[in-house]
């Protein structure tokens, strides 16, 4: 009989090593799926895993891919060391979007670099504000930030589905549901002229390194970290619970905002009902396969890009619902939060006891 | 306003709270043994696709529930897999579970899209229907509407009157000691979280069977989430649930009550939509203002993971 025996210690190699088993599970059962759904198993893996990054150009749409969903763990990262449990970073984004694009929009037809600045500044603050609702309920009357947070992603959809048939829709655009074009001086920077890739991505990669010094070497960082520990401890050490609330769901409504104005002046360059691609939910994904580590989120960030860009590929060579991203997501955390028990538990061989 | 109006607005406002009725109490049961499963939104997800599905291809509407409870009780397998037996975090699988329901019935459901399955008759209770305005909405409804009032009924008897219901509710306040008196906190455990997952089943069935009667991905919108807070407000007792879920219903239906009154308001209808989450919002912030309540009726090993050390 096969039973858990708690570890004198928590395994630290384990704790390395179960987002590899969770990831080498993801890819066993993605093979069975495809074997399940009558395709060849191989010649799936080959469309979906090896195909989207064959060449130069479809490593920088995984970058780019990668961009938001980097920008968004980071900042989810912080609040959930802390157990702040933000799960409606998908409505930060929708709203950071929609201030970047208003902006875009009341500068349309003017010039100047102000207008990136302001966007940028506009879309990290409507993250925020998003944010802040959840944050002062939490700490003013105590409701649960996750059920908050959440139902604020319903609203936000709903919210940019008004301002696209409404007052952002485009006048001359036949009354489709969505925003002009944004012009050139409300596009983020374009890092080369062969693909895609846009300043976001070194946004990015500043707020990973930033996360990182906050983490590891800034004091509120560490007392975020000893109140996800030992919450007691924190209490008694007179850290306050308050403080780390508005800290992590400001910094995750701020960075979701980012990443949604980088989605707007970005790929999209304008403001649809689809600004995001669940990109919110999958970077909780991230966030939680990366150990909540930002050195892991980027990796985590580039595996999860390129479940995006599988699906894409499915879809198109295998005629498979993108959808299949999703399933492939939700198989990742599941099999992570399974394998996490060998942390603290390691399995005995017993002979059964009558 | 006229007396059709107001029984064809109860009508609705019953069948828009009865899969909130359904999926709470289940998660009811689910909590009051410890475990807080924040799947609910992905069984149900599950639940609609595999009783639409299931139906369009049977043609029998039952058989079609009965499918959306086995996909429910699946997902809140794995769901118990992970939690009861590896003693993961429970919000975090919750999660999880949410992600991968969503993701794979939207994956299983793309081929379904444009299908529509027939009307389900409502079921007639003699005399009772023939009563003026609550006469329909009471008597002359769908059998899942009936059934949310059994359950409600079972698990109120069950709960408060019966013996198993007592070891559960000794589950949920404390694992350890009802181990130690020789109750298995663990396969009790499972049970309320199966069952919790095929309730939410049966409610995501009843929307793709015989609410909408169609299959749309993201059909559910966030109704799991409702539920759970539904549970919340409800301070973890069924009449309030089902309290609850008709006020939610009502403002679900507010829409309706709108076009229906005649009246000229001139509200764009994403307006209306979200109401049902910002009155959950509200509805939580009512009750969690006021701790010691929440406190004192919340099971306290709610979320907390439990192992027998022996």
């Amino acid at each position: 009989m096969i039973r858990l025996e708690r570890r004198p210690e928590a395994s630290q190699l384990m704790s390395y090593a179960s987002p590899l088993i969770a990831i080498a599970l993801m890819l066993i059962g993605g093979l069975l799926l495809f074997a399940f759904l009558g395709k060849n198993p191989l010649e799936g893996f080959i469309v979906f895993f090896i195909n989207p990054i064959s060449d130069l150009y479809g490593v920088s749409e995984l970058l780019l891919k990668a961009t938001p969903l980097m920008l968004i763990a980071v900042g989810l990262a912080v609040g959930f060391r802390a157990n702040v449990w933000n799960i409606g970073a998908e409505g930060q984004l929708i709203v950071g979007g929609i201030a970047a694009s208003a902006v875009a929009l009341y500068f349309y037809e003017s010039e100047g670099i102000h207008i990136l600045v302001l966007m940028v500044i506009a879309g990290a603050i409507g993250g925020m504000l998003w944010a802040t609702i959840p944050a002062f309920l939490k700490t003013r009357f105590n409701t649960n930030e996750i059920l908050v947070s959440l139902m604020l992603v319903y609203v936000a959809q709903l919210m940019v589905s008004w301002l696209v048939h409404g007052p952002m829709m485009d006048p001359d655009g036949f009354n489709f549901p969505q925003s002009r074009m944004f012009e050139d001086p409300a596009l983020l920077p374009l890092l080369s002229d062969e693909n895609r890739l846009n300043f976001a991505f070194v946004m990015a990669i500043g707020a990973l390194l930033v996360g990182y010094i906050f983490m590891y070497r800034s004091f509120a960082g560490f007392q975020m970290q000893v109140a996800g520990y030992a919450k007691d401890a924190a209490r008694y050490a007179g850290f306050s619970a308050k403080k780390m609330i508005w800290i992590g769901l400001l910094s995750g409504g701020g960075m979701a905002g980012l990443a949604g104005m980088s989605e707007v002046a970005g790929p999209m360059g304008q403001l649809t009902e689809h600004v995001s691609n669940n990109y919110g939910f999958a970077a909780i994904i991230v966030a939680f396969v990366a150990r909540l580590n930002p050195v892991g989120i980027f990796f985590a960030s580039l595996l999860m890009a390129l479940l995006y860009l599988g699906g894409e590929q499915a879809q198109q060579y295998l005629a498979l619902p993108s959808s299949i991203s999703n399933v492939f997501q939700g198989m990742l955390l599941m099999f992570l939060l399974g394998s996490d028990v060998f942390i603290n538990y390691r399995i005995r061989w017993k002979e059964a006891t009558a | 306003m006229d007396g059709s109006i107001i029984s064809s607005i109860l009508f609705a406002t019953i069948v828009a709270g009865t899969p909130l009725i359904i999926v709470a109490l289940g998660q009811l049961i689910a909590e009051k043994s410890g475990v807080l499963n924040l799947g609910a939104e992905g069984m149900m997800a599950m639940g609609a696709i595999a009783g639409f599905a299931v139906t369009l291809h049977s043609g029998n509407p039952w058989l079609g529930v009965l499918a959306g409870m086995a996909a429910g009780i699946a997902m809140s397998f794995i769901f118990a897999v992970v939690v009861l037996t590896l003693m993961a975090n429970q919000v975090a699988s919750g999660l999880a579970l949410s992600i991968l329901g969503v993701g794979l019935s939207a994956f299983i459901g793309k081929p379904y899209e444009s299908e529509i399955l027939p009307t389900v008759e409502t079921i007639r209770i003699p005399l009772l229907a023939d009563l003026p305005i609550i006469g329909g909405p009471l008597f002359n409804q769908q059998a899942l509407v009936y059934f949310s009032w059994a359950l409600f009924a079972g698990i109120a008897w069950f709960l408060y009157r019966s013996r198993p219901g007592l070891i559960l509710r000794a589950v949920g306040e404390s694992p350890s000691s009802a181990h130690s008196i020789g109750y298995h906190a663990i396969n009790i455990r499972y049970m309320a979280t199966l069952f919790g997952g095929a309730m939410a089943g049966v409610g995501g069935a009843f929307l793709s069977v015989f609410y909408t009667p169609l299959w749309v991905e993201g059909m559910v919108s966030g109704r799991g989430w409702i539920a759970i807070a539904l549970v919340v407000f409800a301070t973890w007792r069924p009449f309030r649930v089902l309290v609850g879920a008709y006020l939610f219903g009502g403002v679900m239906v507010a829409q309706l009550f709108v076009q229906g009154s005649g009246l000229e308001i001139n509200i764009p209808s994403q307006f209306l939509s979200a109401l049902p989450y910002l009155a959950t919002i509200v509805v939580l912030v009512i009750i969690s203002r006021d701790q010691n309540t929440v406190r004192l009726n919340a099971p306290v090993s709610l979320g907390q993971p439990f192992r027998p050390e022996a």
